[in-house]
């Protein structure tokens, strides 16, 4: 009982000294997944949007901020319990960092409810790109669809006729799928939703075989893809069935856990870390001097999410609670994207350029993502039609 | 064994009426105090602790360990779910039955569907016992979880949300101190009940079977009615919770029946104590209480929270309900 | 026919790595009683021991040592702080401790390796595939196979032929006799938790260039694990190779097969969906059946 009531003593100091000492920057709550296989996704996020804010004297867009973060380890109860405190205990009216579209679509109605904003720096799941868009809700990163639409162009300009697809069988999973079709151009052999917490594909890796495809599509992030990918290589399949996967399925830190069996996959994204313009060699070398470890599209996703915002608040001097004059300035997207070209379009999801990369080997024969071409310029999504914003 | 009528009657019921009276002030001194997510912290807090206080029925009282409540617990959740987008929808469920968006519908509702299941499950798991019993449970467990991600036409994976929460009387039940308060009379109303039924004739030939399952099969009890009573009762608790927290978060998704969740709620047993009346509920204060407080101090929580779960399971035997019974521990 | 052969071939291998997980669960439940969901948690320290001693060294063969070591040493000094005061316990209390230990080693991991998966390497001895005729195979699973059989033979000679399988055997049928027989049953204990963790981390290190070394990988085949041991039986290790392979194989060739079956029977995406979500929950209902049918398990060990 004794350590009850010291734990209780000290529980009720760290609340006071909380609320005292944190007045004057401008507070941004973030809510990321931090613990479990999909913890690196939501660390990088958090520390290139921290980045971002050090590179300005931690400041965005002149007025002086702070980041609280939260794990939501990856359910979707914990984060709406962490916005509902970040928005009624520690009165934060703008919100970002979520990694997953689960714990998206509980959290940002809930955060959206309360008149806060949020500016998504990964998931950006269908339901709240069309019919539900909402003025508050902002998304960096892309739509969800429009990475395996990007996909499925892919494959198409490099020619392949006959696919073989798997993704996991949940909505990410199925949609996934849906979108790649969408652009894909020939014919699908086979489809396979493959388990959520499946990691030996065996049994998936012969019937590529059977099948015979002239590509393989699929969409497997964080660790499944790494075991798919060693596997596909185990299986004799590397080199002789090619594969066009989205950004999720091969990240430099996938990369760097399979090695040489990625060679020759090809990846579509709107980011890389070999993109040639001035804001993300800056952004790069930054990464590099102060974490040295590889550098993810997510990363990438969290440093543009803090410059938009930078820029929406260097335009408001500092100020969120008039969430009209934020939208305004948010929405002109007046920052340097790492990814070059970055506008938002009608359902506040970006219109951006998607690339064609290959993992080739560099001088020093480590295999790296190297960008080859561009797939398509100014690409909205298939939802914002259906939004009346 | 307890044995409560040993104590003066104000005594046993002191401490849980001075909780009951400090959960009343709660609404308001968060408020004053500029805590108001408290309010939403302790709600959880109660509808987990109902969910630990339904497993106990099964565990505490009929030494049944069942490692599947995730089922129920979602089960009545996804019950809240399915009728509440039906009624904003217009169309009946399965072409019959008419969605519903008042509280007390379906909360019923959420007991039926829970019952349902638990009736089924438990009639197959009985046959079994021991771990074997773990496990199956876990298996049936597994087999729900699987068929909610499968489902396509409520979220799958995903899970579903509604925009608003059921509705009660004339209350508002948006306004978070008044959902508090229906979870803490929901809650009350559940622990008086369970308290009735320990001291009832069917708690006392749970203990007995418990204790000795030949022995009440010698004196012509049905045991395996008995157990499978308790289970079915114990399954609904669990619905009922579900239905709850799914107004709570107005969301829904396979996450509720997940095994980590009915790990979680037999740690909050052991950790609250088995068997007692409050200790479930408060282990689920204690357990969610130190997940948060921790996850405020340092995102690695998880090194000491493991180490002090370890250290409880070693040192307190007979969970927190114990401490200040100590007498009573024998 | 060649595809129906290649998915059985990798049904066992699959059973077989199960088993290696399993045979040391089952020593541990049948034997001690205790039920130790940290048991993943072991195959976890195997598998980033033997990537950190790849990593370190530059050889597959060098990393094989370390990381049966560091999972032998972890298991043992787990058995002796935590695990030794719970054998007289209820089921409850383990369950809490040894789910507070995955907490600890999941966060302990994140602390040492950080939260990016491990990098390791097949041996290019075993790295590619070998053409068996009808199909090619994977080399480095066919040694799996191989290395899992030969453990399943050594670990039978053991219990079956030498005096510390005696024991094994004795104590899981009359614990309280070989307690009172003289026997030091808490060396015998510590021994046997260290072996079954041993075995579980030759499966993980096994496992590291075949899947992804990376936090919470145990967790992803203990639940598996555990219905392993209840359809074998519990504290039976020939219970547990049968269950292995027969889990193995029924989840392997349901998403094999399931798919094409159903797609003849119904449209493309409704058969895929349903498809995924029946093999999702078919080891499950296997469990389930064998329960049913037999409550103790296909190979009871006692009673």
């Amino acid at each position: 009982m004794k350590n009850f009531r010291i734990l209780a003593v000290a529980a009720a100091a760290m609340c006071a000294t909380s609320a005292v000492h944190a007045q004057e920057p401008l507070k941004i709550g973030m809510i990321t997944t931090l613990s479990g296989p999909g913890g690196y996704l939501g660390q990088d996020i958090r520390d290139a949007f921290q980045l971002a804010i050090d590179m300005q004297g931690g400041k965005l867009g002149g007025a002086p901020v702070q980041v609280i973060v939260e794990d939501d380890a990856l359910k979707p109860g914990q984060g709406k319990q962490i916005a509902d405190k970040f928005i009624k205990t520690d009165k934060i009216k703008l919100l970002t960092g979520i990694v997953f579209s689960n714990v998206a679509l509980a959290v940002v109605p809930d955060v959206l409810d309360a008149d806060g904003i949020y500016v998504s720096p990964n998931a950006g799941p269908s339901n709240l790109a069309g019919k539900e868009c909402n003025a508050n809700y902002y998304v960096v990163s892309w739509q969800n669809d429009s990475l395996h639409e990007s996909a499925g162009q892919n494959a198409n300009n490099l020619g392949y006729k006959k696919a073989f697809l798997l993704a996991p069988n949940y909505q990410a999973g199925k949609d996934a799928l849906e979108g790649f079709k969408r652009t894909f151009k020939g014919e699908v052999l086979g489809e396979v939703f493959t388990r959520l917490d499946q990691t030996d594909f065996a049994a998936e890796m012969a019937q590529i075989r059977a099948a015979k495809p002239d590509v393989v599509f699929q969409f497997h992030p964080g660790g499944a893809g790494i075991a798919f990918l060693r596997q596909y290589q185990q299986a004799g399949l590397t080199g002789v069935v090619p594969m066009v996967v989205p950004s999720p399925s091969m990240d430099a830190v996938t990369l760097k856990a399979i090695g040489e069996p990625a060679l020759g996959l090809n990846v579509s994204a709107q980011w890389n870390s070999d993109f040639d313009n001035a804001a993300n060699k800056e952004f790069v070398a930054a990464w590099m001097k102060k974490y040295n470890r590889p550098i993810t599209y997510y990363a990438s996703q969290g440093y543009d999410t803090a410059l938009a915002i930078g820029a929406a608040l260097k335009a408001t001097g500092g100020k969120v609670e008039d969430a009209k004059a934020f939208r305004t300035a948010m929405l002109k997207a007046d920052f340097k994207s790492v990814r070059g070209n970055f506008k938002f379009g009608k359902n506040q999801h970006p219109i951006q350029d998607w690339y064609a990369m290959r993992v080739e080997k560099d001088e020093a024969g480590v295999p790296v993502i190297k960008t080859t071409g561009k797939i398509s310029s100014d690409v909205g999504d298939f939802y914002a039609k259906d939004c009346k914003l | 064994m307890a044995n409560p009528r040993s104590f003066p009657r104000f005594k046993g019921w002191l401490l849980p009426g001075l909780a009951l009276a400090c959960l009343l002030a709660l609404p308001p001194v968060a408020q004053a105090l500029g805590q108001p997510a408290l309010v939403t912290l302790v709600t959880r807090m109660m509808i987990l602790g109902l969910a630990a206080s339904a497993l106990n029925i099964a565990l505490g009282m009929g030494g049944l360990i069942s490692l599947g409540h995730a089922a129920f617990y979602g089960i009545g959740g996804y019950a809240v779910g399915i009728l509440t987008t039906h009624a904003a929808a217009g169309a009946p469920f399965l072409g019959f039955i008419p969605g519903s968006d008042s509280l007390a519908l379906n909360l019923l509702a959420a007991l039926v569907a829970s019952g349902v299941a638990a009736a089924i499950i438990g009639a197959l798991a009985l046959r079994t016992s021991g771990i074997q019993f773990i496990m199956i449970t876990l298996a049936f467990a597994q087999m729900v979880f699987f068929l909610f991600v499968a489902l396509k036409a409520y979220g799958g994976d995903d899970g579903m949300s509604f925009r608003r929460r059921n509705g009660l009387l004339d209350f508002n039940m948006r306004d978070d101190a008044t959902f508090f308060y229906v979870s803490l009379g929901v809650l009350s109303l559940w622990l008086a009940l369970s308290a009735r039924l320990l001291h009832s004739r069917f708690g006392l030939l749970l203990g007995g079977i418990r204790q000795s399952e030949r022995r009440m099969q010698a004196i012509g009890v049905n045991t395996f009615a008995m157990r499978w009573l308790a289970f079915v009762l114990s399954g609904m608790g669990a619905g009922l919770a579900g239905a709850l927290m799914a107004n709570l978060g107005r969301f829904v998704s396979p996450d509720l029946m997940h095994w980590t969740q009915s790990g979680e709620m037999l740690i909050m047993v052991v950790l609250g104590g088995a068997g007692t009346i409050f200790g479930p509920v408060l282990g689920a204060f204690a357990l969610i209480g130190l997940e948060t407080l921790l996850a405020s101090w340092t995102e690695h929580w998880q090194i000491f929270l493991g180490p002090l779960l370890v250290l409880m399971a070693l040192t307190f035997r007979g969970g927190l309900a114990r401490l200040w019974r100590k007498g009573d521990a024998s | 026919m060649a595809l129906v052969l290649e998915q059985l071939l990798n049904g066992i291998q699959f059973g077989v790595m199960l088993f290696l997980l399993a045979a040391g669960l089952t020593l541990v439940f049948g034997i001690m009683g205790v039920i130790n969901l940290a048991h993943g948690s072991l195959y976890m320290v195997g598998a980033y021991a033997a990537a950190l001693g790849a990593k370190l060294t530059g050889s597959f063969l060098l990393a094989i040592p370390c990381g049966l070591v560091a999972a032998g040493l972890a298991g043992m000094a787990l058995e002796y702080i935590v695990v030794r005061r719970l054998y007289a316990r209820d089921h409850l209390d383990q369950v809490l401790a040894t789910f507070g230990l995955i907490l600890f080693f999941n966060q302990a991991i994140i602390l040492l390796f950080g939260r990016q998966p491990m990098f390791v390497q097949i041996p290019p001895l075993l790295s590619g595939a070998l053409d068996l005729g009808l199909f090619a195979y994977p080399v480095y699973r066919l040694c799996i196979i191989l290395a899992g059989l030969a453990c399943a033979g050594g670990l039978f000679l053991l219990i079956q032929r030498t005096r510390l399988g005696m024991l094994v055997r004795a104590g899981a049928t009359h614990r309280d006799m070989v307690q009172a027989l003289g026997v030091d049953i808490r060396l015998l204990y510590t021994i046997l938790f260290g072996l079954g963790a041993v075995l579980a981390g030759f499966a993980g290190l096994m496992a590291g260039p075949l899947l992804s070394v990376q936090v919470g990988m145990g967790e992803q085949i203990l639940i598996l694990t555990f219905v392993v041991v209840v359809i074998g039986g519990l504290g039976s290790v020939a219970g547990a190779f049968w269950g292995a392979l027969l889990v193995g194989l029924v989840d392997t060739s349901l998403r094999a097969f399931l798919p094409q079956i159903l797609r003849a029977l119904m449209n493309g995406s409704e058969a895929d969906a349903l498809a995924g979500g029946i093999s999702a929950m078919g080891v499950y209902l296997v469990m389930a059946l064998v329960l049913l049918v037999r409550p103790k398990g296909l190979f009871p060990a006692y009673g």
